[in-house]
């Protein structure tokens, strides 16, 4: 212990000074330029729960973005072993794994040469010769799979940083969570259903043209013609004003996707007043959209996001520029969202919702102001305690837990930790508990004084012995605090963070400043007797 | 000011064996009720799905909520009341689209009550397998943290002393549990943080009687452990009664002021510090005790 009382008063301004300068951007509504320009002007964070928001945990189902994969392998493949007069049957994928058999087992040197040169991401998982025939079951190796897997998430997670960024939300935080999981906080969100369509829309956008060859009806009697697939879309229906849903039967063959974008923005239409989204292709996608629309001229080719055919319209003519429009039964709203997804990009897979918590700003403003009204209470009914049953070292020991209040507080702001409904619980309970350690002194000193000690001597036996004691008990309390922090989420956390600096901060202020008050009046003033 | 006269002499000891049974009773009750009540009460966080806090601007009525909710095939929802004009929603199901339910409900009761008759104050919704993560989560928390007390109390004390926390600490989570679900009041995050803090808290308490129990140990070699232990408690006495009341106290305050959130919190809590002080007195060092009885220390053989 330093011996010195100026040097431990000087310690403890230096260490006040400094929790109060980082709480001034807190205390102060309207900071000078120049501190918000040179000095730390971070508010303490209030968790979603205090100012309300929306939070949100997201899982990429990565098994889906290696589907999509094998899937384009596997029509690749298809034509490369056409163009390489190499003879296949039944080439197919099922999840990740792509299945084909090779009716000239002599074909197996060549084809293993084709996989290896162009496809290196694949390999043969599976091989058996079946009467002349040899059946195969290639898989995507599994280094690459994780690799695509970090990929997709990486992906997504910057898809929808882009997405959250042109809605336009304050102060967003978007992190990974885990290996495929992504943590979405978005603080004061007025319409959280359309922030998490935002979010949560693939927005995989694909041309495909119609199958006008065969019919639908009988397709949706189970007859899907091969190289065709079903889909689904929505009429707007005059007279009731309803949307109805229409099937629709397309070529397999995706043309083109929403990645030969160049731009999406709402506009108006001149005649009915709707809006609609305008596309602008990139210049290979030009490129692509003037060569697809030629060669079908007078075939439907329909739009599709995420499986749902937006429009079919009929091509009338080769068309060139680049230029393409989506029209359909938007809101204003929804097309502008939808111009936002397109812009920012399609999801490399679909992500879930795990979790979602949205707390109204109002819900936020009542907790704060009763998480206020709370310690203020219990704060003061404490204070009061201890003023009647210690008297004078009673109002030290008061002192000792405001100045707690003021580190504790400091603290939060210097590390930028986020104040929660729970956190305030927890800075209630330090209060409650900081108060202990003074508890445990004031108690010894009363016990060296009935075994007649003069002062001097039993301010430093009870300050000696309890703090031993002090030192045990509050590290076992750390050790929960700590495993609360380590295995905790959101609110929870922000209970154990306000658990932990306050007790560490107790140990400072219960053990070290009060002393210097006793120190000071059995030492320099040598009174005869203590008040407590 | 005194609470407790200095020099008492209490022979905690002596009622070891009437707090074994009272609190064998109490573990027993807890146990039943939570066996009675078909396992505990999960709120969503761990049992999964989603719950919707609406604020009407009049009184609502129950049933009319229940009937506004039928349209969407969620009128076997649980509607609680929750504070002034408020309910709470709560939809076990997990359905495929369960991302939209609270929009659903939104939409329900905007068509058959008014879109300005109520405010949408809070929705969560908690997917199954997150449910199940943040269970793992908590049950692991709440062992960790009694394994590592236990490392540090062996570490600092004697071994047996660990034994003497943990099972005090075992003892107030059981029965604080245990209040809980007699009362039927909804298992969650928040109340896990409250057995943790229990945890700390307790253990704090306990630990206060062990220092003065080795202090005493020390001074006395000679002594025999009981009479030790029976003064070490009288001694630490006042200062355990005094910091479990100004805890007490801001516990109070926090389960009548808080707001409705913080409310079952504050409830476990009370519990809690209550059965946590009782244990660091009556559950505690007579383990130690007995487990002295039943294998003496080293510093004693010799």
């Amino acid at each position: 212990m330093i011996k010195s009382i100026r040097i431990r008063v000087a310690i403890t301004v230096l260490i006040c000074l400094g929790a109060l300068f980082y709480l001034t951007p807190t205390l102060v509504p309207n900071l000078p330029d120049f501190w918000k320009k040179n000095l730390p002007s971070d508010r303490i964070h209030l968790g979603l729960d205090l100012q309300g928001g929306m939070h949100l945990v997201l899982e990429v189902d990565t098994e889906k973005a290696l589907e999509g994969t094998a899937e384009r392998i596997a029509s690749d493949l298809k034509e490369t072993l056409m163009d390489k007069r190499i003879r296949f049957r039944n080439i197919e994928r099922t999840k990740t794994a792509i299945h084909l058999e090779l009716p000239d087992p002599a074909s197996r040197g060549a084809f293993d040469k084709i996989l290896k040169d162009s496809y290196p991401d694949m390999e043969v998982a599976k091989s058996e010769t079946r009467e002349g025939r040899e059946l195969l079951t290639l898989k995507i190796r599994d280094k690459r799979a994780e690799d695509m897997k970090k990929f997709a998430v990486e992906q997504s997670l910057e898809t929808i940083r882009n997405r959250i960024d042109q809605f336009g939300i304050t102060e967003p935080e978007i992190m990974p969570q885990g290996d495929d999981r992504i943590v979405v906080q978005l603080p004061g969100i007025k319409d959280p259903g359309r922030a998490k369509n935002l979010i949560g829309k693939t927005a995989l956008l694909e041309f495909k043209m119609l199958d006008e060859e065969h019919s639908v009806d009988e397709a949706l009697r189970g007859n899907v013609p091969e190289g065709s697939v079903l889909a689904r879309g929505y009429r707007l229906e005059p007279e009731t004003g309803r949307r109805v849903e229409v099937p629709y039967l397309l070529k397999s063959k995706t043309l083109m996707t929403g990645g030969a974008l160049e731009n999406a923005q709402v506009k108006i239409s001149d005649r009915f007043g709707e809006p609609y989204v305008a596309l602008k292709f990139n210049s290979q996608g030009a490129t692509d959209f003037e060569r697809i629309t030629g060669e079908n001229v007078k075939k439907r080719l329909a739009i599709v996001l995420d499986n749902v055919v937006h429009s079919a319209p009929v091509i009338q003519e080769k068309i060139s520029g680049g230029n393409a429009q989506i029209t359909g039964t938007f809101t204003m709203d929804e097309a502008k969202d939808l111009a936002i997804v397109l812009r920012a990009g399609a999801l490399p897979a679909p992500v879930i919702i795990l979790e979602e918590r949205t707390v109204g700003p109002s819900l936020g403003q009542d907790s704060i102001s009763k998480g206020l009204w709370s310690v203020a209470i219990g704060g003061f009914l404490v204070i009061l305690f201890m003023m009647v049953y210690y008297r004078w070292s009673g109002v030290v020991a008061n002192s000792a837990v405001l100045l707690n209040m003021v580190l504790l507080m400091g603290t939060l702001a210097a590390f930028k930790a986020t104040l929660t409904l729970p956190g305030i619980a927890g800075i209630i309970l330090v209060i409650g508990m900081a108060v202990d350690a003074n508890v445990l002194i004031f108690e010894r000193v009363r016990e060296e004084i009935r075994n007649g000690k003069t002062p001097r001597l039993a301010v430093e036996a009870g300050y000696g012995k309890a703090f031993l004691t002090i030192l045990d008990s509050n590290v076992t309390t750390l050790i929960a605090a700590l495993f609360l922090f380590g295995f905790g989420t959101g609110p929870v956390k922000g209970f154990a963070v306000t658990l932990t600096i306050g007790i560490i901060a107790s140990m400072f202020t219960a053990v070290f400043v009060t002393r210097i008050v006793f120190d000071h009046f059995v030492w320099n003033r040598k009174i005869g007797k203590i008040s407590i | 000011m005194e609470l407790i006269k200095a020099g008492t002499k209490f022979d905690f000891v002596g009622k070891m064996k009437i707090a074994f049974g009272i609190s064998m009773a109490l573990i027993a009750v807890s146990i039943a009720s939570v066996l009675w009540h078909g396992g505990l009460n999960y709120g969503i966080d761990f049992a999964g799905g989603t719950i919707v806090q609406i604020k009407f601007k009049q009184e609502p009525a129950t049933e009319r909520i229940r009937a506004a909710l039928q349209p969407i095939g969620l009128e076997g929802s649980i509607i609680q009341q929750y504070g002034e004009n408020e309910v709470v929603v709560r939809v076990a199901e997990t359905l495929a689209d369960v991302k939209q339910t609270s929009e659903k409900i939104q939409a329900a009761l905007s068509s058959a009550l008014g879109a300005e008759s109520f405010e949408i104050r809070r929705v969560e919704f908690v997917g199954p397998k997150v449910g199940q993560d943040l269970t793992k989560k908590a049950l692991l928390a709440i062992f960790f943290s009694w394994i590592g007390m236990l490392v540090y109390i062996a570490f600092r004390f004697e071994f047996r002393y660990g034994v003497g926390g943990i099972l005090a600490l075992v003892h107030d989570t059981i029965i604080t549990v245990g209040a809980l679900s007699l009362l039927d009041k909804e298992f969650d995050l928040t109340i896990v943080a409250a057995l943790l803090t229990i945890i700390g808290y307790s253990i704090n308490d306990t630990i206060i009687v062990f220092d003065r129990i080795r202090e005493n140990v020390r001074k006395n070699i000679k002594q025999d452990l009981a009479t030790v232990i029976n003064t070490s408690i009288n001694e630490t006495l006042s200062r355990t009664i005094l910091t479990s009341l100004t805890v007490f106290i801001v516990l109070i305050a926090l389960f009548f002021l808080g707001g409705a959130v913080i409310h079952d919190f504050a409830f476990a809590l009370i519990v809690g510090i209550v059965v946590g002080t009782y244990s660091s007195i009556f559950i505690a060092s007579p383990v130690v005790l007995a487990w002295e009885r039943y294998r003496p220390s080293k510093i004693k053989r010799k």
